[in-house]
């Protein structure tokens, strides 16, 4: 899977973009959440943090396939 | 309802607001509403240097043609536009423009307003501050 990173998460993370295929052992957005703050911290200071799969917003118990594109959105701030 | 509501949408590194009377005129148009957000010098009394944009290109098209698709079906609409700029935006440069034609001003009035509260909840794209000191990104944090 691809992992994206948006606005602040990009600077706390580090990157614009991870090519996760690895990460097999996640199969849910609430999995890569907890494994996405634990290893950033700074993740769970945020007003929100929203997780989007193939450009749609998912729910945490949403499943996660191999070929996803996950991206990271956090509050918005357009206009 | 009108079924033929044409629609501009697009993210561009520079807006052109003197193209939008052209691109929102329509012969069954009597009236023209436009919305600009521009960039301002202070946020909270702290001078603004620039505004940074960025956007998830993809997903932010799809969400400004969502919009466009819910304004279809609430007012009688010929035109609509939505564009938003990405890139660093300087003191008094616009940053989004939004606006409608119709028939009549009800119509495109109100749809404006509904396109740019709309657009500011749910289109994914994030704002970056920068002061001569510092830089934030805008409501990330509470």
């Amino acid at each position: 899977m691809k992992i994206l990173f948006f606005g602040i998460t990009r600077d706390i993370v580090g990157e614009t973009m991870v090519d996760a295929r690895d990460l097999k052992e996640i199969g849910t957005v609430g999995e890569l959440r907890d494994l996405l703050n634990a290893k950033y911290p700074r993740l769970k200071d945020l007003s929100s943090l929203n997780f989007a799969i193939n450009e749609e917003l998912a729910e945490d118990f949403e499943a996660i396939s191999v070929n996803d594109e996950i991206a990271l959105i956090p509050p918005v701030s357009g206009g | 309802m009108e079924v033929n509501m044409e629609r501009i949408i697009e993210l561009v590194e520079d807006l052109d607001p003197g193209k939008v009377y052209d691109e929102l005129s329509h012969p069954g148009s009597g009236a023209i509403c436009v919305f600009f957000g521009a960039v301002r010098e202070a946020t909270k009394k702290r001078k603004v240097s620039h505004l940074f944009f960025e956007a998830y290109e993809n997903m932010a098209l799809k969400e400004m043609n969502r919009i466009a698709d819910e304004i279809e079906q609430k007012w009688d609409l010929n035109k609509v536009i939505i564009k938003h700029a990405v890139g660093n935006k300087k003191v008094q440069e616009p940053v989004v423009i939004v606006g409608a034609s119709s028939a009549h001003r009800d119509s495109s009035f109100e749809a404006c307003r509904y396109l740019i509260d709309t657009l500011k909840e749910k289109v994914p794209i994030w704002k970056k501050e920068f002061f001569d000191d510092d830089e934030v990104w805008v409501s990330a944090h509470p």
